[in-house]
């Protein structure tokens, strides 16, 4: 086995604080397996890094989290409840920014969200409020009544990360948020997620192929051809495969994967 | 979930479906000359070729323009109903889709309100064909107007369901020519929207049989008739049935993984 788990990250176990738990999960595409026994568990105000190249599973897994795709093999809970059984209903509490952005061009930011805000049965006022408190923060207050289709690609990100808040979700889903970003933008989105995390309390999985959108401290689970390579503290994964950077740790056990035993 | 967030939701989407309507002029003006092509030029040309006697709902010879209205009211509607279903399911929708699903209501829910308001934003289509048919001599009375408002609706939401079964139900039918060739040419033509069933009779039984099946015929009747000012039962049993077991249809087939299969991995 060339995965390393980390004791501080539970895999298999039910855990009632966590806010998301993935246990066992496998998915396919016909007969492509694109998830094989896919485990991890977030916890409150976590920024959970997800690691993996494009075709890892990574928007599979987030597509299966938000309830587009049925979960096929194994479980995922949120807050303790099986997406499964308890349907649509859990999904108040999870936020998503997907890979590709979900903005109508042609319409107003204020538009755009409050399409969303009314999807999540937020009245006219409230969303109006709301609207205003996620944009101050994301520095887009002036940009309300802008088309969208005005705005550059930092800037719509900013204002999908504004629209996936607006219903005060625990859970905040982002599938690769910064691809397709300058760095300084891709930074102040990083930046900007992980204040969320530390000051709201919001739990944050953060689908990359960036390894330097994460931290040292950062709970990171790499996902290779829809199997968890490694999980547990970026530092914790680099020692435990003896390299000096997630880097190298990651080129390792990926590249192990590529000679192995690949059927 | 209460009442009040499945009003909010409902209200979101159709209030979203009329600003994308109003911001996209263009859309309204081709849904508007395609059926006044047919009522000006091909009815005009093919007058002299069908003789249309006394039929019901009109108490009168009527001109051929006369005639092909109700059709061509009813091919607005498939056109738009055809179009945001298939888009729901393929294309450019794909984002607003997802944000849709990432609803907390029932999915069945959010997709019968997707219909709904689809089919509120093809009222004004028909209306601006209805308008400008008026000076040409299609000059239904006044309270016909009214009466064929619901029967629009539900035409309306019908067709969309249909769309909407047909599109997650055929893969090969991704682009709108397919759609075109296999679904709306048929649908449109196989049924008393161009001429009266007893006309197809004289020709051939087994396509008379085909229109007379044919649901849109009864969309078309129920149009017809409403302009007028009747109410043809058998056609509201009909349409209203067909829209109840399509939309429960669709909502039961649809299934958001095929749309995203091919981007989302």
């Amino acid at each position: 086995m060339n995965g390393s788990v980390s004791p501080t990250v539970a895999t298999s176990q039910i855990d009632s604080t966590a806010i998301l738990e993935v246990l066992k999960v496998g998915f396919r595409y016909g007969a492509k397996i694109a998830l094989d026994d896919v485990s991890m568990t977030l916890n409150p105000g976590e920024f959970h890094a997800l690691l993996g190249p494009n075709g890892a599973g990574k928007s599979t897994l987030f597509n299966l989290i938000s309830r587009l795709y049925q979960v096929q093999n194994g479980e995922i809970r949120l807050q303790g409840q099986d997406l499964g059984q308890h349907g649509a209903k859990l999904l108040e509490d999870v936020g998503m920014v997907f890979q590709q952005s979900t903005l109508d061009l042609e319409l107003s930011v204020a538009e755009n969200l409050h399409y969303h805000g009314s999807l999540q049965g937020l009245s006219r006022k409230l969303c109006r409020q709301r609207m205003e408190e996620e944009l101050a923060r994301v520095e887009m207050s002036d940009r309300l009544s802008t088309k969208v289709r005005q705005l550059n690609g930092g800037h719509r990100r900013r204002v999908e990360i504004a629209r996936a808040l607006l219903h005060r979700p625990k859970l905040l889903l982002l599938d690769e948020a910064t691809v397709g970003l300058d760095p300084e933008a891709r930074k102040s989105i990083n930046q900007h997620v992980r204040k969320l995390c530390r000051e709201d309390g919001i739990s944050v999985l953060w689908a990359t192929h960036l390894i330097e959108e994460i931290d040292e401290q950062d709970p990171v689970t790499i996902l290779f051809n829809g199997k968890v390579k490694a999980q547990g503290l970026s530092q914790a994964i680099c020692s435990d495969s003896q390299c000096a950077t997630l880097a190298d740790a990651f080129e390792q056990l990926t590249q192990n994967n590529r000679e192995g035993n690949r059927p | 979930m209460s009442r009040q967030s499945m009003v909010c939701a409902f209200n979101g989407i159709l209030y979203r479906e009329l600003l994308r309507f109003v911001y996209q002029r263009s859309r309204f003006f081709s849904a508007l000359v395609r059926p006044l092509v047919w009522l000006i030029v091909f009815a005009a040309g093919f007058r002299a070729a069908l003789g249309i006697s006394i039929i019901e709902p009109y108490d009168t010879y009527i001109t051929y323009e006369v005639y092909i209205a109700p059709g061509l009211v009813a091919m607005v509607l498939l056109f738009n109903a055809m179009q945001s279903s298939l888009s729901m399911v393929y294309d450019r929708e794909m984002g607003s889709m997802r944000v849709l699903l990432m609803s907390p209501l029932p999915r069945g829910y959010l997709l019968v309100c997707k219909l709904l308001a689809s089919a509120i934003v093809a009222l004004p289509q028909v209306y601006g064909f209805l308008l400008v048919a008026w000076f040409f001599e299609v000059q239904p009375p006044w309270a016909g107007y009214l009466w064929v408002l619901p029967a629009l609706i539900l035409v309306a939401v019908l067709l969309g369901a249909l769309g909407l079964f047909i599109s997650s139900f055929i893969r090969q039918l991704e682009n709108f020519a397919g759609v075109m060739n296999f679904v709306i040419f048929p649908t449109f033509f196989m049924s008393s929207a161009l001429y009266p069933l007893w006309k197809m009779q004289e020709a051939s039984e087994i396509l008379y049989l085909l229109c007379s099946y044919n649901p849109f015929s009864y969309c078309v009747e129920l149009i017809r008739h409403a302009l007028y000012g009747r109410l043809n039962e058998e056609a509201l049993l009909v349409v209203s049935g067909c829209t109840l077991v399509f939309s429960i249809l669709a909502v039961i087939i649809f299934n958001p993984q095929r749309g995203f299969g091919k981007g989302g991995r």
